[in-house]
């Protein structure tokens, strides 16, 4: 193997065990708002994409209904779908190929594979899929460690597991807010939903808060 | 919440997040290059996770409420200040929203 080809598998293994241990928090989070073990475990198996996963259970927790649960989840998943368009001229893939890498299309697979650019299309290739497979086998892993954990240990207050929750949002948030701006955009997004909380039905507010991403989005600054 | 719904909230959410993963790799670029969708996608994640932590740490059905649960919210943003790892800042939460609770 080559130094260069040697450094991408480094830094998509590395990426994929770091993200796959968050896993236990889902798989904790998900069993104290009431799913079981193997609902925990498809999640994990077939969303398999963080942020959309713990935002369904999330809203579940707080009370919301299925349909809030579901929308909440499937537009944080939007931003996969811009992933696949920067990936699909880079993979070059069909069929069951195409499929299989799809379903890998997460943040941490794109970035490890956009990072590698200036080593060329190859370790895009490599980053991408041992990053992406690699974050599968562990998260799910690590989810199923996570249930049987939270499961075993009741009381989910008992154990501070739901304040686990809100904390893994803040550090999925967190990383993210790189500029003045985009930290103005999430404190008014947290104003709205307290705002808001009073006059919604549970579960709402977070769907809600979408008017925000609008409201900044929609012009040019 | 019922076993049928907890069923419905997987089914669908798996298979939408995934469809939306596929639909990436079939649409032609300039249906997704619109630049007020750029924007405005590029924005949504951080309003929802905003408003999950404001939810899941501060409300209780639908009033605010401070409780144990804030308690580990503080104890995170210090953490995160501090730039503690993502797994730091999980059972740094847990462990102080444990603590205030049992106190009480």
């Amino acid at each position: 193997m080559t130094d260069d080809r040697r450094q991408t598998v480094r830094d998509a293994l590395s990426v994929a065990v770091t993200v796959g241990t968050y896993g236990v928090a889902f798989g904790a989070a998900s069993v104290a708002a009431g799913f079981s073990v193997l609902q925990t475990c498809l999640f994990s198996l077939l969303t398999f994409t963080g942020a959309s996963q713990f935002a369904a259970v999330g809203v579940v927790a707080a009370g919301g209904g299925a349909a809030s649960a579901i929308a909440t989840a499937s537009l944080l998943g939007t931003r996969n779908a811009l992933y696949g368009l920067q990936m699909a001229p880079v993979l070059r893939v069909r069929g069951i190929k195409r499929v299989a890498a799809a379903h890998v299309t997460i943040d941490e697979s794109t970035a490890v594979a956009l990072v590698q650019s200036r080593r060329g299309v190859h370790a895009m290739r490599l980053g991408f899929w041992i990053t992406g497979a690699g974050t599968f086998l562990f998260w799910n892993l690590f989810t199923l460690l996570g249930a049987l954990g939270a499961k075993a240990l009741g009381n989910p207050a008992s154990w501070g597991l739901d304040a686990a929750v809100p904390a893994a949002f803040l550090g999925l948030l967190w990383p993210r807010l790189t500029t003045t701006y985009l930290r103005v955009v999430a404190l008014v997004s947290m104003a709205f939903a307290l705002v808001v909380t009073t006059w919604l039905p549970a579960g709402l507010p977070i769907i809600a808060s979408v008017v925000v991403a609008i409201a900044f989005g929609w012009r040019e600054r | 919440m019922s076993s049928l719904t907890a069923w419905i909230v997987v089914g669908a959410t798996s298979a939408l997040c995934f469809s939306i993963k596929l639909f990436g790799y079939y649409v032609p670029e300039r249906w997704l290059a619109h630049p007020r969708l750029q924007r405005v996608n590029a924005l949504i994640p951080i309003s929802l996770l905003s408003a999950l932590v404001v939810a899941e740490g501060l409300v209780q059905k639908t009033s605010v409420v401070i409780d144990h649960r804030a308690a580990g919210v503080a104890v995170a943003v210090g953490l995160l200040f501090a730039k503690a790892p993502f797994p730091v800042v999980v059972v740094g939460a847990a462990a102080a929203s444990a603590l205030v609770y049992h106190l009480h």
